[in-house]
């Protein structure tokens, strides 16, 4: 039972990393309709920002990851505008491998200025365990699960209740009618990059502090994983990032602990092409019938 | 009002508006009517600045349309309910109204308009936590007027606001659209329903295949050979 317990705690702290970075897939997808593949390398980018802070400017912790968000904030709106926005009004294609391009230019840029080397993550907060029973739970993983809660509150405190959330609704459902309203479309994609690439930036910080290790390419597969966890809630819907990113988290942490660890990445991609079969829209999502 | 003079719009090759010339005089109710495909909706696009023109130009109370952002024409007092009505669905009736105040500050005059717009429908007040999908199509269509008034537009345009819905809704439509006009909007309403948007209009337009091919005041189309023929089946 305990043995269950400790993997659902492990899975959690693991599975809010991949809800934050499937968050950001989630909502731009929603509004342009973009699998935004260089997402993972702004969750990558956050890292290395947080170690940065955190080693040369002997920041603590949490002005780190602060600062570590409002700079990928800033990073993601500027691809948005620089590689994005110009293709508008083009195919999806082209904007999907715009976004491959994007993703294979950052991780080289980041491997020339860095080097493909892995560093250590500075422990700018010491890790302690505590143990309940049999059951350990080290201050990271606390620090991990609150933050993403907080962070997950305010997220739907912004899109529920303020304005500019509303408007990221209302242009994600219909976007020539917000048009129409006078919505400014391209600011509230804007917004839209700006709050989940600090998102995806706050996961690379925790995940640092979590893991220890670092590198340019670190934000591949947790990437892709973050979106299958998006696809797996249901692409577009924002529960269903926190849901799918979960899910993925905690069956990856039981097929490891079954001993199949190997297989954990098999068993995730697995996942995606069951449901890919059974349920395309998604565990949250429902099959959109237009009212005509 | 609105003034238009030799509008073409083209999609690619092909032109969808081919040389239209009309206006829209403070106070009126002008209709332009037309089948389906006769460029009528192009037209309103354009006028909202979803579309650009290919030549010819549109102007608002001296201001020159083509030239501004959708958002600019809305802020300039040109507000347009959208063929399908195209509510947000998954937003509540409320903020489906917020939405048509986006570019207002003042939460006193938004209060203000909201109040209007229920005293208008109530039907909407009486729903405003529910999740504007699941409305009726008739209540849809009050929720897109009423969105579009939010923003207290000079001049509101109105793409087939009949469309889709039961003949008694159809009616109630249209003595709204009559008491809108009554209290100081100016409307321009584009209908296939060529009857009822010809009884309430002081002035109309017959389109076809992107083309003005009839105009004078809504008793005389209703009365001419050519529109009886053509859309009155008679």
């Amino acid at each position: 039972m305990t043995g269950i317990l400790q993997q659902l705690i492990n899975g959690i702290s693991l599975g809010s990393i991949y809800a934050l970075i499937a968050l950001g897939y989630t909502m731009v997808y929603g509004i342009i309709k973009l699998i935004n593949f260089a997402h993972g390398d702004i969750y990558m980018i956050g890292a290395f920002l947080g170690y940065y802070f955190i080693n040369e400017y002997q920041l603590s912790f949490l002005p780190a990851l602060l600062l570590a968000m409002i700079i990928s904030a800033f990073l993601g709106v500027v691809i948005e505008f620089l590689a994005y926005r110009p293709l508008r009004n083009s195919a999806r294609i082209t904007v999907l491998i715009t976004a491959i391009g994007v993703s294979f230019l950052i991780e080289n840029v980041m491997i020339k200025l860095f080097t493909a080397n892995s560093r250590a993550f500075p422990q700018a907060i010491e890790q302690q365990k505590f143990t309940f029973g049999s059951l350990q739970v080290s201050n990271y993983q606390l620090i991990i699960i609150v933050t993403t809660l907080i962070l997950m509150t305010l997220l739907q405190f912004i899109v529920q209740k303020t304005k500019m959330g509303k408007a990221m609704r209302a242009v994600s459902v219909d976007t020539d009618a917000a048009m129409l309203m006078g919505i400014n479309v391209n600011l509230t994609i804007s917004f839209t990059f700006a709050i989940g690439s600090a998102l995806a930036a706050a996961g690379g910080v925790l995940i640092g502090l979590y893991y220890n290790s670092i590198d340019p390419m670190m934000g591949v597969v947790p990437g892709l994983k973050a979106f299958i966890a998006a696809v797996l809630g249901g692409i577009g819907l924002i529960p269903g990032a926190v849901v799918g990113g979960l899910f993925i988290g905690i069956m990856e942490t039981v097929v490891s602990a079954l001993g199949f660890s190997v297989f954990k990445d098999a068993f995730v991609y697995g996942i995606l092409i069951i449901i890919l079969l059974i349920k395309p829209s998604g565990l949250l999502g429902k099959n959109v019938k237009e009212k005509v | 009002m609105l003034k238009i003079a030799d509008l073409s719009v083209r999609y690619g090759m092909i032109e969808a508006v081919k040389d239209v010339s009309f206006e829209v005089n403070e106070g009126e109710i002008v209709s332009l009517i037309g089948a389906n495909g006769a460029g009528k909706t192009t037209i309103l696009r354009t006028i909202s600045g979803l579309l650009k023109p290919f030549k010819g130009s549109i102007s608002f109370e001296e201001t020159d349309i083509p030239r501004l952002s959708p958002q600019k024409i809305v802020a300039s007092g040109l507000s347009q309910v959208p063929e399908g009505r195209h509510i947000f669905a998954g937003l509540s009736v409320l903020e489906n109204l917020e939405m048509g105040a986006y570019l207002r500050k003042s939460k006193g005059e938004n209060k203000e308009m909201l109040q209007m717009v229920f005293e208008r429908f109530p039907i909407l007040e009486e729903r405003k936590a529910q999740d504007a999908a699941t409305l009726s199509g008739g209540e849809q269509q009050m929720l897109a007027m009423g969105r579009a008034l939010m923003s207290k537009p000079r001049l509101l345009l109105l793409d087939e606001p009949s469309m889709g819905l039961a003949p008694i809704f159809i009616k109630e439509i249209f003595n709204i659209i009559g008491e809108i006009n009554k209290q100081g909007t100016t409307i321009l309403l584009i209908e296939q329903n060529a009857k009822m948007a010809l009884s309430i209009a002081d002035r109309g337009y017959v389109l076809e295949t992107g083309q003005i091919v009839l105009s004078g005041s809504g008793k005389e189309l209703l009365a001419s050979d050519e529109v009886q023929k053509a859309y009155l089946g008679g």
